[in-house]
């Protein structure tokens, strides 16, 4: 009986906490489509006046063009380096291990601002123009630890007969990855994709120091958050930004879920 | 069986260079040019720097009070933004632990990292929306005429904790969920059948288990807010500065690179510090294997 009672006071604090994290996302919208230039309530009517006039901006489709760049070629390398290393660290023992994965880990943790200026000093001491180049190394770096993070959960459900049985077959080291466990790890590697696809493309502070005078999405929104007169626009395009990132969260998971049903794992959340 | 060891290890080497290496250019190297960097002075008038190695850079910094005030400024908002989002945390992290139903876990870790996965910057400014004087409490509460005159929000230290205690909430929640799920039940019930009652068993079995996953917790909340740039910015309306707003003038506004990396190579000694004084504190907690 008590216990019962312990649980539902704990759920309403759950569902609270949920509620605190949630009320700017369930404000972004409300202002997205109110008719009036100020965010405050009452809120004044209906209008899709601010997505129109997003589309109309060319500065904004520049930092669109931008971000997309940046994000499939960050998400693409991060994915690709996150492979070697969840594979290295599930399947191998090599000295130096538990350093070595904290190293790469570490811009999980570090301060980004740290991480940007070492990179931009460097960068401007070698005389390396900024652009969205320079963008792209930063952010593969911070999406990396996030794409280990999801394939090493993959990795390490795999069960290591399989291998041992391509090899049997006669397979070589490459077709036995190719061909078994390659397949079986997929919806990790799609997932780690997603993932590091969204974190590029809400990333700032690395944008906002190294891409020079080139937009990205979020160093555009950044720059006219000093102007009242623009922030409809932003709202409208932060509610775009946002469904877009809960649609590939939801893809990633999807995904993720999928990968373990596969290997028959009962994992929880990605990330954990 | 030595032999194949070794191939392993050959094999593991050469599958993590690729990562290692890239770890090494993109942040190894640049975070020790930062070191470098902090050693030498700027010449005056000029962008090179002046030969010789020196302190100065750090004399300057250890006798300046504004960067000692926001220094301390910085490592008190950080620590009362974790203390704020462990406490907030915990219990949440409890309850998806012990109370939800394990089919319907998955579901409720997503919606607790969904909105820490949309744009940090949007959150941010939606909260100064939220607070501003003709924002959305303000205009809310004169509205229903709760009260008269807008309630000034921003601009203050307790926005700033606010604002990076909902950015780094998932932070915190998942690293205790999973030392929470670590516990093996029966210990619990073994501490109840020997007498103990609910909350003892809780003081005294499920915390010193679930204290690994708050030690993580607190680190991974305390170190990246330190160095946080947009909350202070944004909410603080740059009269608040952090560590970072301060790293970036010197940086890029005054272009005195040596001293910008000063800074930030002691911002991140002082972390540092700090960080090994609390593992030091509760290593007792984290030696507990189960």
């Amino acid at each position: 009986m008590k216990g019962r009672m312990n649980g539902g006071g704990l759920r309403a604090y759950a569902v609270l906490y949920l509620l605190f994290l949630y009320a700017p996302i369930i404000l972004l919208p409300l202002f997205a489509f109110n008719a009036g230039t100020i965010i405050a309530f009452p809120l004044k009517g209906f209008t899709t006046q601010w997505f129109q006039e997003m589309w109309g901006n060319p500065t904004l489709r520049r930092a669109l063009t931008n971000s997309l760049t940046i994000a499939v070629s960050s998400s693409i390398l991060a994915t690709c380096l996150g492979i070697f290393a969840a594979r290295a660290s599930t399947r191998f023992a090599f000295p130096g291990k538990g350093p070595i994965m904290g190293f790469i880990m570490l811009p999980m943790v570090l301060p980004e601002i740290i991480v940007a200026m070492s990179l931009l000093v460097v960068l401007l001491g070698a005389g390396i123009e900024l652009s969205i180049l320079t963008v792209i190394l930063g952010h593969v770096l911070m999406c990396t630890p996030y794409a280990i993070a999801v394939l090493t959960t993959a990795f390490s459900s795999l069960d290591k007969s399989l291998e041992e049985a391509a090899f049997d077959l006669g397979e070589t080291r490459w077709g036995a990855f190719r061909l078994v466990i390659l397949p079986l790890v997929m919806p990790g590697i799609i997932s780690a994709l997603l993932i590091s696809f969204t974190i590029s493309l809400d990333e700032f502070i690395i944008a906002f120091f190294l891409a020079g005078n080139e937009p990205t999405l979020p160093t555009y929104i950044f720059s006219q958050l000093r102007f009242p007169k623009a922030i409809p626009v932003i709202m409208a395009l932060g509610t775009v930004l946002v469904a877009l990132s809960i649609v590939l969260l939801a893809l990633g998971e999807y995904f993720r879920r999928r990968g373990n049903a596969r290997i028959g794992a009962t994992g929880t959340g990605g990330l954990v | 069986m030595a032999a194949s060891r070794r191939s392993e290890a050959v094999q593991g080497a050469t599958l993590i260079a690729p990562p290692l290496l890239y770890s090494l250019l993109i942040l190894a190297a640049p975070l020790l040019t930062l070191l470098f960097y902090s050693f030498f002075l700027l010449k005056t008038g000029y962008s090179d720097l002046e030969q010789g190695f020196t302190l100065e850079n750090y004399r300057q910094l250890a006798v300046d009070p504004i960067f000692r005030a926001i220094m301390v400024r910085s490592l008190w908002v950080s620590g009362l933004v974790t203390l704020a989002t462990v406490l907030l945390a915990f219990p949440v992290a409890y309850y998806l632990s012990f109370v939800v139903r394990p089919d319907r876990k998955a579901l409720w870790l997503f919606l607790i990292t969904i909105p820490f996965w949309t744009s940090y910057l949007i959150r941010v400014f939606l909260w100064k929306v939220i607070m501003e004087q003709n924002g959305v409490i303000n205009s809310t509460l004169t509205g229903l005429g709760i009260i008269d005159e807008p309630v000034t929000m921003l601009r203050t230290v307790g926005a700033i904790v606010m604002t990076l205690a909902h950015a780094y909430a998932p932070f915190a929640i998942l690293p205790i969920f999973v030392a929470l799920e670590k516990i093996d039940r029966s210990l619990l019930e073994a501490g109840r059948d020997l007498g103990e009652s609910r909350l003892m068993t809780f003081w005294r079995v499920t915390l010193p288990l679930a204290m690994p996953g708050v030690i993580a917790a607190v680190l991974i909340v305390f170190i990246p807010t330190v160095g946080d740039y947009v909350t202070p910015e944004l909410i603080g309306g740059g009269r608040i500065p952090m560590v970072a707003n301060f790293i970036q003038v010197q940086m890029l506004g005054l272009n005195n690179r040596p001293l910008g990396s000063a800074m930030s190579v002691s911002a991140m000694l002082a972390v540092a510090v700090i960080a090994g004084i609390f593992l030091l504190v509760n290593l007792r907690y984290l030696k507990v294997r189960q």
